[in-house]
């Protein structure tokens, strides 16, 4: 796969990560982006046409100041899919990027094909509330968002070692700049009223979850199917919130036999 | 000089293993720690010290605005200014101050501001700051990177709410009101002096001199640790072509005088602990979510409270550290007097915030330093900055005749078991 940069018209400069050839796929990354090895992007690419833009704020992507609210997200993530010049592609959303997505088929039902949801944020159920992502010392991060935090460390700061001083700064700016982005749409809690606009959903719904997901629990699958019209929910043993790091071949398996 | 007599008002009942329980004196702090009964006796014991203060000659009785927090009882300082208002006459009454980030709409700051500047004949010295982290984000649920713009724009309101003859409408990003029209309005014309409490920004800096307002650096840790961040602030300040009035700036220092050094530390040693190693033992990322500071700052920042070791050293000081390192300045009135006369020097302010009620200092102990300070030290220090003993650009213009309230209660002779029950 290779990065490339595209111009939105509102102004924002976004990388794009792109590769394979087929129907095309949009991937939204959640509030901790890619990371370093995005092992499921290749995957999905040995059948679609995978593209997996980097929100402002994230990497190379500028453009932060100009997306506020929630209305500019989800239209930013149009304002993506013209700039690819793509036409209804499938739209795969994680995490945050399952928020933005969701928002996007209630605004406009009839421009995508299918939606895969993966642990979306968006919902807010008072009996499980999320732990607070924006309250945690970097090396706790690890611990919600894998189901092994070691591992998942790993993942998360490409293998750099958080109690030397200089990579612990480096993962904390980068960070710090992705999160602020993200807060201001999941900050202090994430929920932007989404659940009173899914009615409007059109598109065949794939709703995934880690069964051993620590940030956003299980639980919040049922909600997701009850919210929107045409929803089927399945749960990935052995992954946590980071399902498509966390088991790539599960992930890949599972949605492409929903695009099929 | 001008010298203010601060209270934070902290909860002076946290138990002894409160760090080893606890992750947080602010924002997620048990409140069954809280007890209102005790907190009955505590507060009036806070006011009256208030009150004394003004007594003792200070030039200024201060306090600020806290959330969910340890030590600080007051999520409404316009309260607690309200009540002072009544019970003095003499003294600025500064409220260092709103977090008008926080504050919908903000129309409501403009409104209070005017009632005690109103209610208190001119007296007040009104602060703006962004508010911390822990009380705008993470207690009033603004969002981090937002909070900064919201801040602008509730100054903007309020300014323009205060300088208006005339209804107007404000069409803001965050308030849209369509009659603004601020009643009462204050006394002191064109508004109260301002207060800036911030960190080491030039953005803050910058808003500063932009509007004349004071740049308060309220920090804990001393004027040791303040002098660059001051220094930083003085050159802004020339760079601009402003003059270099220190008026301009304002300092909070701890302070306990004794005696002697030695019986300083035998009156003030623990409830400067208690203050150190409890009152700031505050969660690491409460102090910076996401989006809070700017970018740049975050860059050139310092990360060092993010990591495990670091944040075993508060609990680990010691007096002498406190005193050596000039967190706190401590000892004899002439010991006082020499180092805050560093402290004024070397950081050029005009202004002191007095921290004398620290942690869980007992009233008697807290009156005792208060008196010494106003009695042997005050005088010594009032005349440092000649050349500008006549700026009062800073500092309240109050009305010449304005009523002495706290005289005039009719009845206040009465006993108290004479009052119907």
């Amino acid at each position: 796969m290779k990065w490339r940069m595209i111009d939105t018209k509102k102004g924002t400069r976004c990388r794009v990560l792109e590769g394979g050839s087929g129907t095309p796929v949009v991937f939204f990354h959640g509030a901790g982006g890619l990371l370093v090895d995005n092992p499921f992007l290749d995957g999905l690419a040995q059948r679609h046409h995978v593209f997996a833009p980097e929100w402002p704020g994230y990497g190379d992507s500028t453009g932060d100041e100009l997306l506020e609210d929630m209305l500019d997200f989800a239209l930013h993530g149009w304002d993506l899919v013209d700039a690819l010049g793509l036409s209804r592609p499938h739209v795969i959303g994680h995490s945050m990027g399952g928020m933005i997505a969701a928002e996007m088929a209630c605004l406009a039902p009839r421009d995508l094909a299918r939606l895969v949801l993966v642990g979306p944020a968006g919902v807010w159920l008072e009996e499980r509330p999320i732990p607070d992502i924006f309250a945690m010392l970097p090396h706790e991060l690890a611990d919600v968002l894998f189901v092994d935090p070691a591992r998942g460390a790993a993942l998360l700061t490409g293998g750099a070692d958080l109690s030397d001083m200089e990579a612990l700064k480096d993962f904390y700016i980068v960070t710090q700049r992705r999160l602020a982005m993200a807060g201001k749409i999941l900050f202090p809690i994430p929920n932007r009223r989404l659940s009173k606009r899914l009615y409007r959903l059109a598109a065949e719904t794939l709703v995934l979850w880690g069964a051993a997901d620590r940030l956003i629990p299980p639980e919040y699958a049922a909600q997701w199917k009850a919210l929107i019209p045409n929803a089927r929910v399945q749960t990935i043993e052995g992954a946590g919130h980071m399902l498509p790091w966390e088991r790539p071949d599960a992930f890949v398996d599972a949605v492409a036999k929903f695009l099929a | 000089m001008k010298f203010t007599w601060f209270n934070l008002m902290p909860w002076p009942y946290l138990p002894d293993d409160f760090r080893e329980r606890h992750r947080s004196v602010w924002v997620d702090i048990p409140n069954t720690l809280y007890d209102p009964r005790k907190g009955h006796h505590v507060y009036h014991t806070y006011l009256d010290q208030l009150e004394y203060a003004e007594t003792l000659g200070f030039d200024g009785i201060g306090c600020n605005e806290h959330h969910q927090n340890g030590y600080g009882l007051m999520p409404s300082p316009n309260l607690i200014a309200a009540s002072l208002a009544r019970r003095t006459s003499r003294a600025a009454i500064c409220v260092i101050g709103n977090s008008i980030a926080g504050y919908n709409p903000p129309i409501r700051v403009a409104e209070e501001f005017a009632m005690l500047d109103v209610m208190s004949g001119g007296r007040l010295v009104a602060g703006f700051p962004v508010g911390t982290s822990m009380d705008t984000n993470f207690c009033y649920g603004q969002i981090p990177a937002l909070t900064r713009d919201k801040y602008r724009e509730a100054h903007e309101m309020i300014m323009k709410a205060w300088a208006s003859d005339e209804p107007f409408a404000f069409d803001g990003k965050y308030n849209q009101l369509r009659w603004v029209n601020c009643w009462p309005k204050p006394i002191q014309k064109p508004h109260p002096p301002i207060y800036i409490p911030g960190g080491g920004s030039i953005e803050t800096w910058d808003f500063c001199l932009d509007y004349d307002y004071n740049y308060s650096y309220l920090s804990f840790y001393g004027y040791l640790r303040g002098k660059s961040l001051l220094d930083g602030y003085w050159e802004r300040v020339a760079k601009r072509g402003k003059d270099d009035s220190p008026y301009r700036a304002a300092f909070a220092q701890i302070i306990c005088v004794a005696d002697s050094d030695a019986e300083a530390e035998r009156l003030y040693a623990e409830h400067c602990l208690y203050f150190f190693n409890r009152c700031l033992h505050v969660f690491p990322p409460f102090a910076d979510p996401p989006g809070y500071r700017t970018m740049a700052t975050v860059k050139y920042g310092a990360l060092s409270q993010l990591t495990r070791a670091r944040q075993k050293i508060l609990e680990n000081l010691t007096w002498k550290q406190l005193v050596d390192e000039r967190f706190i300045i401590a000892g004899s009135p002439e010991t006082v007097r020499q180092q805050l006369e560093e402290c004024i020097k070397g950081l050029r302010i005009g202004h002191l915030f007095c921290l004398f009620h620290n942690g869980n200092m007992p009233d008697w102990k807290t009156r005792h330093s208060s008196k010494l300070f106003a009695e042997k030290v005050m005088p010594r220090l009032r005349d440092l900055w000649p050349d500008y003993k006549h700026d009062e650009r800073w500092w309240i213009h109050p009305m010449d005749d304005r009523l002495r309230p706290e005289e005039q209660r009719p009845g206040a002779e009465k006993k108290h078991e004479e009052w119907p029950r």
